[in-house]
């Protein structure tokens, strides 16, 4: 599941695929800068491990002469004077190293550091693997990774793989959706919506996936909800589902339960008649 | 004065803000609106006008066969694997390559040098007269975001008064946004999600030391937990937008609230200032 554009209903559809597909199931929230799926599958901790990003510089005091040439070969501009001291920013570190190699005292190591945690939790159909970011880091793109491999590893014989990703077009979202079998793109009518679908399908193109389109809230703009549907026909790409504005969708994720699990709504129902054709189209795939 | 808008949500309404701000601010000075979600810009929609656009680069490496002895030195030195080095060539992989330069700083027979490649796109226009829209855009499939927040951050550099837009998440795109702004505003929603994220987004505000408070958007009345969390974190909630199918609509097809609903420029005035006595300045 992803979106391009943020907020137009992923998680509240990957929440709610997750009780009505069938077979053994693994979930990975991949939207690890602020992962929300566990707020609506009830999840049981199994466990929970830190995540290391990469090795960030650091630069020992008493070693070093101040010379500045680390600074001056930083690229990134992870490198703070202090007064006369040079500090490594280790937000804007990347890990590249370069500064060890131009310091002429040896002054800057490379060393690990945590910059998020991945958890492992049992839910109602199966496993979730999600993860915390500490605010602030890099390195989302590697934690996705770190995340999928997680699920693999724990669960690489479930019959379904979903995983709720992240918005946006850059490094999380290429980390999300390479090796996936299938590509579910969740939009919304408004100019946002189309434009922000059409970067996100360009992303998609390059991965040769199959890829659905949903449009969430559609009838809050027939017209743009036209738009998107012309859209789609153009470009041959199938518009999977259109679910309705409900606002029993918003009582859902108060409850903390899957919108499908609230009971009989117009959202709901959309959401089953989805289920079912996905169900249909990953088996025409080969992948059920 | 530089304003950043943040959430960790998606779609919470930041751009609605950031676009109804410039423009409220416009009418009476000379304001700079920085869209810094280069993965999916937007404002752009909400202010069409001649655009002049060039090229966002960074310098990336070619190495000359003809000097290099295949020694490995910079497939051994970099850190993404973009350097593969095979006893008779060289594999580069430009996606990997986060241009840091040094493999050019390792090569012993200075067969390396670097040359532009194209990452992204800088657009820049006028669409009121008193509006400056800087609008940077990642090429899909390009997964390097902050190189182009870099380069939009700095062509507003000496301007006055700028806003800025940033991608939802808290990660380094939203990092390098935030960083050296003087002032915060986190627009949530009173949804669990919402207030998860907003959690999220303030540790990041406060870690950077940018003073912050918060919008309420799509407010349907039940606020109490998002309040709650306020007030127990010293955020001042600075404007409420209720949830309404019309405010839903003049977004969706492009349009403005403060240009179909004028009343709606006191509110954001009011804002403004808000966010100015954040940052302890005179108003």
């Amino acid at each position: 599941m992803v979106s391009g554009k943020g907020g137009t209903g992923k998680t509240m559809i990957t929440a709610a695929l997750s009780s009505l597909l069938k077979g053994s199931l693994v979930l990975a929230d991949c939207d690890v800068d602020a992962a929300n799926l566990a707020l609506v599958l009830n999840p049981r901790r199994i466990r929970i491990d830190p995540f290391m990003g990469m090795k960030a510089a650091v630069i020992d005091p008493d070693l070093c002469t101040e010379c500045g040439e680390c600074l001056e070969h930083c690229r990134f501009n992870a490198v703070d004077r202090d007064g006369e001291a040079y500090l490594i920013n280790s937000s804007r570190c990347e890990g590249c190293a370069v500064c060890t190699v131009v310091c002429p005292a040896e002054a800057v190591s490379m060393q690990s550091r945590q910059t998020g945690e991945i958890m492992y939790s049992k839910v109602a159909h199966g496993h979730l693997v999600h993860a915390r970011l500490m605010p602030g880091s890099g390195n989302s793109g590697l934690l996705v990774h770190a995340v999928k491999k997680t699920a693999m590893e724990r669960d690489g014989d479930a019959d379904l793989f979903l995983v709720d990703g992240p918005p946006g077009t850059g490094c999380p979202l290429i980390s999300s959706i390479s090796g996936m079998n299938a590509v579910l793109v969740v939009t919304e009518p408004s100019v946002s919506g189309l434009h922000d679908l059409k970067r996100v399908i360009a992303v998609c193109r390059q991965f040769r996936t199959k890829t659905f389109v949903v449009v969430n809230r559609y009838d809050l703009d027939p017209a743009h909800t036209d738009e998107i549907k012309t859209y789609c026909q153009e470009e041959e790409l199938p518009l999977i589902a259109t679910i309705p504005f409900d606002p029993a969708v918003i009582d859902a994720v108060r409850a903390g339960i899957p919108v499908t699990d609230f009971g009989v709504s117009p959202a709901s129902q959309a959401i089953r008649l989805l289920a079912e054709d996905l169900e249909k189209e990953l088996i025409q795939l080969g992948t059920r | 004065m530089k304003l950043v808008i943040a959430s960790g949500k998606g779609g919470t309404g930041k751009s609605m803000v950031a676009a109804n701000l410039a423009f409220t601010l416009a009418e009476t000075g000379q304001i700079s609106l920085v869209d810094c979600d280069v993965e999916e810009p937007n404002l752009h929609l909400f202010f069409p006008a001649v655009t002049t656009t060039r090229d966002v680069t960074l310098p990336i490496p070619v190495i000359d066969e003809l000097i290099c002895d295949h020694c490995g030195k910079c497939g051994e030195f970099c850190r993404y694997g973009a350097i593969s080095v095979l006893p008779n060539r060289v594999l580069f992989f430009p996606d990997l390559c986060h241009s840091c330069g040094g493999c050019t700083l390792v090569c012993p027979k200075k067969a390396i040098h670097e040359e532009p490649k194209r990452i992204g796109t800088l657009s820049v226009s006028t669409p009121l007269p008193g509006l400056k829209l800087i609008s940077g855009m990642l090429d899909t499939g390009s997964p390097l975001a902050v190189p182009i927040i870099r380069e939009v951050k700095q062509e507003a550099a000496d301007d006055s008064i700028i806003i800025l837009d940033t991608a939802p998440g808290t990660s380094c795109p939203v990092v390098e946004a935030i960083e050296g702004c003087d002032a915060c505003i986190l627009v949530t929603e009173s949804t669990p999600f919402g207030l998860h994220d907003l959690e999220l987004a303030a540790d990041v505000t406060e870690r950077l030391g940018v003073p912050a408070g918060v919008i309420i958007n799509r407010s349907d009345g039940k606020d109490e937990e998002t309040i709650r969390f306020c007030a127990e974190h010293d955020l001042e909630i600075m404007l409420t937008i209720p949830f309404s199918r019309e405010i839903a609509a003049i977004q969706s097809r492009g349009d403005l609230l403060c240009r179909v609903q004028p009343e709606w420029q006191k509110e954001f005035r009011s804002l403004f200032n808000k966010c100015k006595s954040l940052t302890g300045a005179e108003l």
